[in-house]
């Protein structure tokens, strides 16, 4: 086979392509899962929500999440009047015993004398990474140790991380924590190891009320495309522009 | 001939910064990861060392295989919907290997955690004042709590 100097130099750049293909090797054992066939996200139907806690005791039991922090925890709010940017916000231990009775009946106990109309609207808010799609924590990472999977999953190497806790502060949502024993950044992965398989995530599995609903935005199948064509949507805070895909449905404007 | 003899100076910090680009590539090729930069700014194989962590809740798909007349009991009743695990806990290794039985449920303590009475819970939400209700006494003494009657 002759091959002159200028065929040669075409040659060139296609062999440093194939070359890059053998170096990167056979792609890892998913049989059946593409990643790019994916793009991951959660739905949250807040008048659904009991504020039971079964989210936040799966999520630590699934991941071995520490005591006092958190992958996914709940928020009760208590709004009363006008004041929307000061409503009453709270978590009991991430709310993962369930939160404290609020009396129903007028006059009841605990100091509660108005009826439930006067004492204002109670709603429960469960929380999680948003998995945004221009995330602020990935882009603050030094090290190229959190990042956008190609399914749309933020995640953390904790192999690699330093733990130096830039994305902590970058998270706008307060998502993210460094782990007390491993001393690298911990977050919610969206049950990667379990969405993979085929199967939802463990606070969307313990869920009862079908509060929260993992969702495929890629799978025209998926039934959150019907969902957003006839619900009110919001995502939290999205003057911060981080492209943030966990969707709550009937979202109160007191939600911070 | 005088010009190389004036070089010669530029070329020898020349050769040092050509060997200090080699080590620092000999370096670099021993100390970045293999698979850093396979899809981005990240090692690419820590995908699939986060997605083969353990699981340990099964998944109720993976119960009803074994637990069929459970599961056709619950399609009778309000908690159709209720994840099998949304009650009994995390028992991937009951599915395993079923011979490690899960621990007794205690309905006085899990039927309240969602049926306490709270005007804070949404209004169509069933629920109770577990002191008047029951009294401590076990709710399943009552009710049947897969078909929530």
């Amino acid at each position: 086979m002759n091959i002159d100097r200028r065929h040669f130099l075409v040659m060139l750049p296609a062999a440093a392509i194939a070359w890059k293909y053998v170096l990167a090797g056979t792609p890892e054992e998913s049989p059946n899962y593409t990643k790019t066939d994916h793009w991951w996200s959660m739905l949250i139907d807040i008048p659904k929500c009991i504020g039971c806690g079964n989210c936040v005791r799966a999520c630590a039991a699934e991941n071995d999440v520490p005591d006092g922090h958190f992958r996914t925890w709940v928020e009760r709010y208590h709004v009363t009047d006008w004041h929307l940017a000061n409503p009453e916000v709270i978590s009991p231990d991430g709310g993962k015993e369930g939160f404290p009775a609020v009396a129903k009946s007028a006059g009841g106990e605990e100091g509660f004398s108005a009826t439930p109309e006067d004492a204002g609207k109670y709603f429960f808010v469960p929380k999680l990474c948003n998995h945004c799609e221009d995330s602020p924590c990935t882009q603050v990472c030094p090290v190229g140790a959190t990042f956008i999977s190609p399914d749309g999953v933020v995640l953390v190497d904790q192999t690699y991380c330093l733990g130096c806790a830039y994305c902590v502060q970058a998270c706008p949502y307060g998502c993210r924590y460094i782990h007390p024993t491993k001393q690298v950044a911990d977050k919610c992965t969206l049950c990667y190891h379990r969405i993979t398989k085929g199967l939802t995530t463990a606070c969307c599995e313990a869920c009862p009320t079908g509060a929260r609903q993992l969702v495929d935005l890629k799978d025209p199948n998926d039934p959150i495309h019907a969902y957003l064509k006839t619900h009110s949507v919001q995502v939290l805070k999205p003057q911060m522009a981080t492209g943030a895909k966990v969707f709550y449905n009937d979202m109160d404007g007191s939600v911070r | 001939m005088s010009l190389s003899k004036d070089a010669g100076h530029l070329l020898r910090f020349a050769y040092l910064f050509v060997i200090a680009f080699v080590v620092f590539l000999v370096i670099r090729h021993f100390v970045v990861p293999k698979t850093f930069g396979e899809y981005g700014h990240y090692r690419g194989s820590a995908i699939a060392e986060i997605a083969s962590r353990p699981m340990h809740f099964a998944g109720h798909e993976k119960c009803e295989t074994c637990h069929t007349d459970i599961a056709e009991a619950k399609k009778a009743g309000k908690h159709e919907h209720v994840s099998c695990e949304a009650c009994h806990g995390p028992l991937a290794q009951h599915a395993d290997d079923p011979s490690i039985q899960p621990a007794k449920i205690n309905t006085t303590v899990l039927c309240i955690r969602c049926h306490a009475e709270s005007a804070a819970k949404p209004g169509i939400f069933p629920q109770i004042d577990p002191v008047q209700h029951s009294g401590g006494v076990p709710c399943e003494t009552c009710h049947q709590p897969h078909n929530g009657l």
